[in-house]
This record gives C-alpha cells, sequence and structure tokens, in this order.
C-alpha cells in the first residue's frame, strides 16, 4: 500500500493540471463563442487572422 | 450640406496603439459567413483583428490607431452583402457576462473537486465491506477534506451569497436550505473524519454544489444570450440623429452623443431620436408611438416633440432638452413611478416552494435528534442521524426543478421569437387570462400600407408608385413601396406638405393631398367610411384615382385572436386613438371590449378593476402611454417596434411582424409552469422515500450519492420536456382560427 504515496498525489497533480487548463482555457476567452468554435473547428483553412501574424 | 458619419463615440483606445470597436452584424448564421468577413475585413491594410463572434452575431474589430475611418468597415461588410451597426455593449450586458464566466470558473473547479472526491471515496465505500485498515480510511478521508473544503469554499460562493442576501432581508430562498445542508454536510464529516468514523459526506457535499452550479449556470447562459440578442437589436434600430456640428454642416451621430442644447435636423420621413423644442420649420408629425392616437399633429416653432415622433411632411431643426418638463411626458413617468411602486413583489414559485420546504425539512432534522434521545441513543448519533437528515433532504432536485424548465422555455420562446425581461414573467404569463391589447403598433403594424391597393389599375399603380419615389412623405413611401417602384420619374417635384407633381408626354401627374389634385369630392365620401386611412389622390390630366393608405392589421392578428378565445382568454382593447378607429379593428376582429380614448391613467384604473376581481391581466403594447400599465399589469409583453419606455417596462419582447409569438409564449409558459410543479412534486416524491431511510439512521454517504444525484437527473430530463411544447404551437399556428387545429391543441395542452 506504500504505492499510495506516489499514486495519490500523482492523481491530485493530474487533475490540477486539468483544472488549471481549464481555468486558462476560460480566461483567453474560449468559451465565449461556443457556436463559432464549433464551426471553426471544421473550417477549411486556418483563420485569415492567424496567417497573418 | 453634407452629412457625414461620425462613429468616434463607439470607437475605444485599448493602448499599444490600437483602436477598437465592436459591430453587430446583421445575417451571419453560418461558417461560410464567419470566414468571408473576417476575410474581408483582415485584407483592408492596417486592421489587425478581425473576429466574428457567432453566438452573437457581432465583430470585433482592432486597427492601428488613427488609420482608417470605422465608417469603412461598414461599407466594406455592405459589400459583402452584410448590413453592420456600430454597437456600445450594455453594461447590464457585461455584468451578465462576467457572472457567467464566475460560475463557469465555480462549476470547474466543483466538478474538479467532485471527481476527485469520488475517486477517493469508492475505496471507501468498497474498503468499508472488506478489508480496509482504519489508518487507512482516515487517510483517504482527510485527503477529501484536503479537496473538498476549499472547493466548497469557491465554487459554492454563489449560493451562500444569496442565502446571506434572502436571510438579511428577513426572508427564505432556496439557497438557504443548499447552504445549510453543505455546510453541515462538510462540518460533520471533518469532525467525523477526527472521530475516526466510518462515514464522511465530502462526496456527496460537492457533488451537489455540482449539479446545481450546471443548472445555474444555464440558466445565467440563456440570459446572458437573450441579453446579447436584445443589445444587437437595438444597435439595428441604429438610433442616430443629424446634429448641427457647424452652422451649415451636419454629421450623423449617435443618440449617445448628443447632449441638451445640441440641434438636430428631422427631416421628412425620419423619426425623431430626441425629446426637444421645435425651433424652426413646420411640418405634421405622427406621435402614434407615444400617445397611440394615429392623427397627425401639427408642428412648428416652439412644439415639444418626443423621440418615438415621426415627422411627416415639412424640414424641422429641434433643439434637444435635457428632461422633458412636458406634460404629457411628465404625466406619464408620475404614473409609471406609482405603477411600479405598487406593483407587488410577486412571490416566485420557487420561494413559495422554499418557504414551506425549509422550516417542514429542519424541523423534521431536529424532531429526529430529539427522538433518538429520547430513545436512548448518545447525543453524538441522534446529532449525526440528525444531519444526515438534513444532508439527504438538501434540496438539490428542488433547486434544479425550477431553473432548468425556465432555461429550457425560455430557449423554446427565444426561437419562436420572444425575449424575456424578467426571470418570472413565464410563470406570472402561464397565469394570465385576461389579455389587454393597445391598438395603434400592436394589433396593427407600425408601418403603413395601401389598403385598396386591388382597386387601381395596376400601370397607374406602377406610375404613382414612381411618382412617390421623389417624396420624403412616409404615405409616399408606403405607396412606392406597395407599387415596388425602383426608378423615379425625371423632373419630379416636390411641394413640401401638398403632394408631387411631373409632367409626362405632355400630360402632368400628380400625388398629393386631395386638394393639391383637385379631388375633394371624391374623398369625402370614403373618409366617412375609413376615417383612420390617410387618404392620398393621384391625377393624370383629367383621371382621378383614390389611394387609401393606413396602418393594416397584423397578418395573423384575427388568427391569433381567436386562438387566444380558444384558451378561455378574454380579450380586450383599451386605445388611446379615436372611436371610430378603434371600432374598425375591433369588428375587424371580432373583439367585443373596446374603449378608445382612453389616457393612461384610465388604462390603469381598468387594469386595477379587473385586479379586484381576481383576474390576472397580460397587457400587450407598445406605446409610450402604455408603458404605465405594462407595469401595472400581471404580466405585459410588447412588440420590438416599441417605445424604450415601453420596452423596458414589459416582461417579455417579441420580434416579426405577426402576432403569433404571444400566442406561443402563452403555451410555453403554460406547459414550463406545469413542468415546474411537477418537477416540485418529483423532489417531494424523492424525499418522501429518501427521509425515512434518513431518520432510520441506516443512510450511508453511498446512498446519500445516489439518491441525490439520481433525483437531480430525473429532475432535469423532465425539464427538457418543456421544448416539445413548440411542436403543439406551430401545429397550432399552421392551422390557427380552424376548429380542427383548436380540437387538437385542446388535446394538447
Amino acid at each position: 500500500m506504500e504505492v499510495l504515496v506516489i499514486l495519490v498525489p500523482l492523481a491530485l497533480a493530474l487533475g490540477l493540471t486539468g483544472l488549471a487548463a481549464f481555468l486558462w482555457s476560460l480566461k483567453s476567452g474560449q468559451y465565449d463563442d461556443l457556436d463559432g468554435a464549433a464551426w471553426r473547428a471544421i473550417a477549411d483553412d486556418d483563420p485569415p487572422q492567424e496567417a497573418r501574424r | 450640406m453634407q452629412a457625414t458619419r461620425d462613429f468616434s463615440h463607439y470607437v475605444k483606445d485599448i493602448g499599444s496603439g490600437l483602436n477598437h470597436i465592436d459591430l453587430a452584424v446583421e445575417g451571419v448564421n453560418c461558417a461560410g459567413c464567419m470566414s468571408k468577413i473576417e476575410r474581408g475585413l483582415s485584407a483592408m491594410p492596417d486592421v489587425t483583428l478581425a473576429r466574428v463572434n457567432l453566438t452573437d452575431r457581432r465583430v470585433a474589430l482592432e486597427w492601428k490607431q488613427g488609420t482608417l475611418d470605422p465608417a469603412r468597415f461598414i461599407d466594406r461588410l455592405a459589400e459583402l452583402g452584410y448590413k453592420a451597426y456600430p454597437f456600445e455593449r450594455a453594461s447590464a450586458e457585461a455584468a451578465e457576462a462576467e457572472q457567467s464566466r464566475f460560475l463557469l470558473r465555480c462549476l470547474g473547479v466543483a466538478a474538479f473537486a467532485a471527481m476527485n472526491v469520488m475517486m477517493l471515496s469508492i475505496p471507501v465505500w468498497s474498503g468499508n465491506v472488506s478489508d480496509m485498515l482504519p489508518e487507512q480510511r482516515d487517510f483517504f478521508h482527510w485527503l477529501s477534506a484536503l479537496i473538498a473544503l476549499p472547493a466548497a469554499a469557491y465554487a459554492g460562493q454563489p449560493f451562500f451569497r444569496s442565502a446571506l442576501r434572502a436571510i438579511r432581508a428577513g426572508g427564505v430562498n432556496m439557497d438557504v436550505p443548499i447552504t445549510i445542508g453543505v455546510i453541515l454536510a462538510l462540518g460533520m464529516s471533518v469532525v467525523e473524519t477526527i472521530n475516526h468514523a466510518e462515514h464522511a459526506y465530502f462526496d456527496a457535499a460537492i457533488t451537489l454544489l455540482t449539479f446545481l452550479l450546471v443548472g445555474r449556470y444555464l440558466d445565467q447562459n440563456m440570459r446572458r444570450k437573450t441579453r446579447a440578442v436584445a443589445g444587437n437589436l437595438a444597435a439595428l434600430k441604429a438610433e442616430t440623429a443629424a446634429k448641427f456640428v457647424r452652422a451649415d454642416e451636419i454629421a450623423e451621430v449617435p443618440v449617445a452623443a448628443i447632449h441638451p442644447g445640441d440641434i438636430v435636423l428631422l427631416r421628412p420621413g425620419e423619426r425623431c431620436a430626441v425629446d426637444g423644442t421645435v425651433i424652426e420649420g413646420r411640418s405634421e408629425i405622427d406621435q402614434s408611438l407615444i400617445t397611440g392616437e394615429t392623427l397627425h399633429v401639427a408642428a412648428e416653432r416652439g412644439t415639444a416633440i418626443y423621440a418615438g415622433s415621426l415627422n411627416m411632411s415639412g424640414t424641422l431643426r429641434v433643439r434637444v432638452s435635457a428632461a422633458s418638463e412636458a406634460t404629457l411626458l411628465s404625466e406619464i413617468t408620475r404614473l409609471l413611478d406609482n405603477a411600479l411602486q405598487a406593483r407587488s413583489r410577486y412571490r416566485r414559485l420557487a420561494d413559495r416552494a422554499s418557504r414551506l420546504y425549509a422550516p417542514v425539512v429542519h424541523a423534521t432534522a431536529l424532531l429526529t435528534v430529539l427522538g433518538w434521545v429520547l430513545a436512548g441513543a448518545s447525543w453524538h448519533d441522534a446529532i449525526v442521524t440528525g444531519v444526515a437528515v438534513l444532508i439527504i433532504t438538501c434540496p438539490c432536485a428542488l433547486g434544479l426543478a425550477i431553473p432548468t424548465v425556465q432555461t429550457v422555455a425560455s430557449g423554446a420562446m427565444f426561437r419562436s421569437g420572444v425575449l424575456l425581461n424578467a426571470g418570472d414573467a413565464i410563470e406570472r404569463l402561464a397565469e394570465a387570462d385576461h389579455v389587454i391589447f393597445d391598438k395603434t403598433g400592436t394589433l396593427t403594424l407600425p408601418e403603413l400600407e395601401v389598403v385598396n391597393a386591388a382597386n387601381i389599375p395596376p400601370d397607374v399603380f406602377a406610375l404613382a408608385g414612381q411618382l412617390a419615389l421623389s417624396s420624403h412623405h412616409p404615405v409616399a413611401a408606403a405607396i412606392a413601396q406597395a407599387a415596388g417602384a425602383k426608378s423615379p420619374l425625371v423632373g419630379a417635384v416636390e411641394e413640401p406638405g401638398q403632394g408631387v407633381h411631373a409632367t409626362i408626354d405632355g400630360v402632368q401627374i400628380r400625388l398629393g393631398r386631395p386638394s393639391f389634385c383637385g379631388a375633394q369630392q371624391m374623398v369625402e365620401n370614403i373618409a366617412l367610411f375609413d376615417p383612420e386611412a390617410s387618404l392620398v389622390t393621384f391625377s393624370r390630366g383629367a383621371d382621378q384615382y383614390l389611394f387609401s393608405v393606413r396602418q393594416g392589421l397584423r397578418p395573423d392578428a384575427w388568427a391569433m385572436i381567436s386562438a387566444l378565445k380558444q384558451r378561455n382568454i378574454a380579450v380586450e382593447i383599451l386605445s388611446g386613438d379615436r372611436e371610430p378607429a378603434v371600432r374598425a379593428a375591433a369588428n375587424a376582429l371580432g373583439i367585443g371590449e373596446w374603449r378608445a380614448g382612453v389616457t393612461p391613467a384610465d388604462k390603469i384604473a381598468r387594469i386595477e378593476e379587473l385586479k379586484r376581481h381576481g383576474v390576472k391581466v397580460l397587457m400587450v403594447g407598445d406605446g409610450m402611454n402604455d408603458a404605465p400599465s405594462l407595469a401595472a399589469a400581471h404580466v405585459s409583453m410588447s412588440p420590438i417596434s416599441a417605445a424604450h419606455l415601453s420596452q423596458s417596462t414589459a416582461d417579455l419582447v417579441f420580434l416579426g411582424k405577426p402576432l403569433a409569438p404571444v400566442v406561443a409564449a402563452i403555451d410555453f409558459s403554460r406547459k414550463a409552469l406545469r413542468l415546474m410543479r411537477q418537477n416540485l412534486w418529483l423532489a417531494v416524491g424523492y424525499n418522501a422515500l429518501a427521509v425515512p431511510i434518513a431518520i432510520s439512521g441506516i443512510v450511508t454517504p453511498l446512498i446519500a450519492a445516489a439518491a441525490m444525484s439520481g433525483s437531480s437527473i430525473l429532475v432535469m430530463l423532465n425539464a427538457l420536456r418543456a421544448r416539445n411544447a413548440g411542436a403543439e404551437v406551430r401545429q397550432g399556428e399552421a392551422e390557427a382560427g380552424l376548429a380542427a387545429g383548436s380540437a387538437l391543441r385542446g388535446e394538447g395542452a
């Protein structure tokens, strides 16, 4: 059962990483236009403003 | 005088040498539009960002400071085939968006914690029935506490705050038992963990928060979306005024950038966007949006003019006034204030439910503790059992029962063209059993139409339409539109306030007032017959024709009035217009009860009278004179073309020309109320099953988690049925007015 000392913190760390990623994506406005994001994923090519940068 | 468009009011400086503007765009509804717009705008030099938001139908633009005039973006979008309008985010909308993001953050934290605590709980549950050591169990419980306590403290904020507000105000809402349940569950779990006990409820508390946050977020998101669309519609109405920037130069500026004392130009056919006084010019104005009166009023130097008035014939210069001291408006404001104060705070279904629920649950918990002590159990065991009762009765399903139905129903209403202004409007609309319509602009359309088009020879109609293109008079515009005229006649001359004339092949043609065409006699007979119509004559040489132009009834008004009657809803007209005009509309629609020449105070008196008889009134009106009665009624609706004051007072706003959304909204809300009640009974039924188990003291965290999640999911699934009322309504629309349709709807309801 000593393995718990490694596995439990590891599981928590993975969970926290997921949470951090979610909070980051929320902050960077990725949830502001869910309808648009659904279509952008299957757009033929990159959106033009990315191409310009 | 050349008008320039000045959008600098909307341009924001966002630092690092960049400017930003938001545009509301009409007709963006697919991925194709999105990339077309983004590509088209990004191709302009110096544009650094062009991003479409498909949910809100908007474009955000950024460009290098001072290099571009924002008007060019609008021109560019017009070239691409989209109508765009500059747009200013209302502060209420920004607050909604912020709240929505906050709830999503809370939801993320709660969901993370719930999943991880569950991961630790399952070993405990299975370990309790096998070979887990007490030290290992304590270790897992402490880990759960470490995750659940900070997560609950953060993610529970929306509930804690709302509960605190309710208690401070001396009341109880659903969030009070939720807060008590969560805090007690966590507190008891910590105590039990210290005592090396078998059971801890960290998982139940945090899962509960997660479910409730899902409901809250969906509710908030729907509200945010409605608000965004309402904001777009406000921008699409594009309220600008022609302001004199110099003595002989005008610019189209947004109303928000106009200050008292400014002088604006009001051309024929334009709607006034400001309150003010005429300082120069003569004209006739149509004040139907303010008073409901369809007869035009003469305006000259010194006449007070209100936002929403339509200028008919001459050009006016208007000095913008600070606050309207004019008698009509201050009377309306006073009545509105009274009505808003008198509006007895409607007790929402959810609050009524929690008012019953909270004392019962808390009393049950107390009795459980006392009962166990009397039965000889130790205080510790008795309290643990009492807290278990509170945890299992924590109104998870009850907290979701109403918001989820509201979310689904308001989404369905949104799709059928109804926007909600007030959260409890659905409940109140479902109770309405008497509808009072205003006539002008509500039963009728604000636009004018030619009612006798069928009696006019097509070639004459086409010629009159071409001639009408040379006038800005709204009646002429209606004729031109009805005739589908595109090319104006060469050499047409307008005589302001009289009419237009031109000469074709040596024959003079004239369109305008009867006196302008020498046709008074012809008109007099008709004027008696249809007093509401504006009569316009057209003469070609010696031939004379008559055009009768008036506000037409909404296309489906008759069908919708009978649909209301089939639902046992009484219908009545209260209008500020003259008697003959109201009588004509009432007869056409088969409405027996109507009153004409009604003042705003009279309307309120009538509503109060109905209220005393226990009648729940739905007021549907658009004029500024309707605003007080909209506030006084049990529930109220406005068309999107309504005056600002009325639109912001009304509980619901409907879009488009047909009246069908009014009936659809009633159907959706009735179905929604039924589902809310069903959901409350489902929640009560769940408690009836779960509470005896809790009182008997055999409840374990596993039972608690399964029972609470199960009831929440059941309630959510039931709420989804609120969408299906749509099928009935659409069917109703198709068959409106037919007896067969009514029978079908009767069964469906």
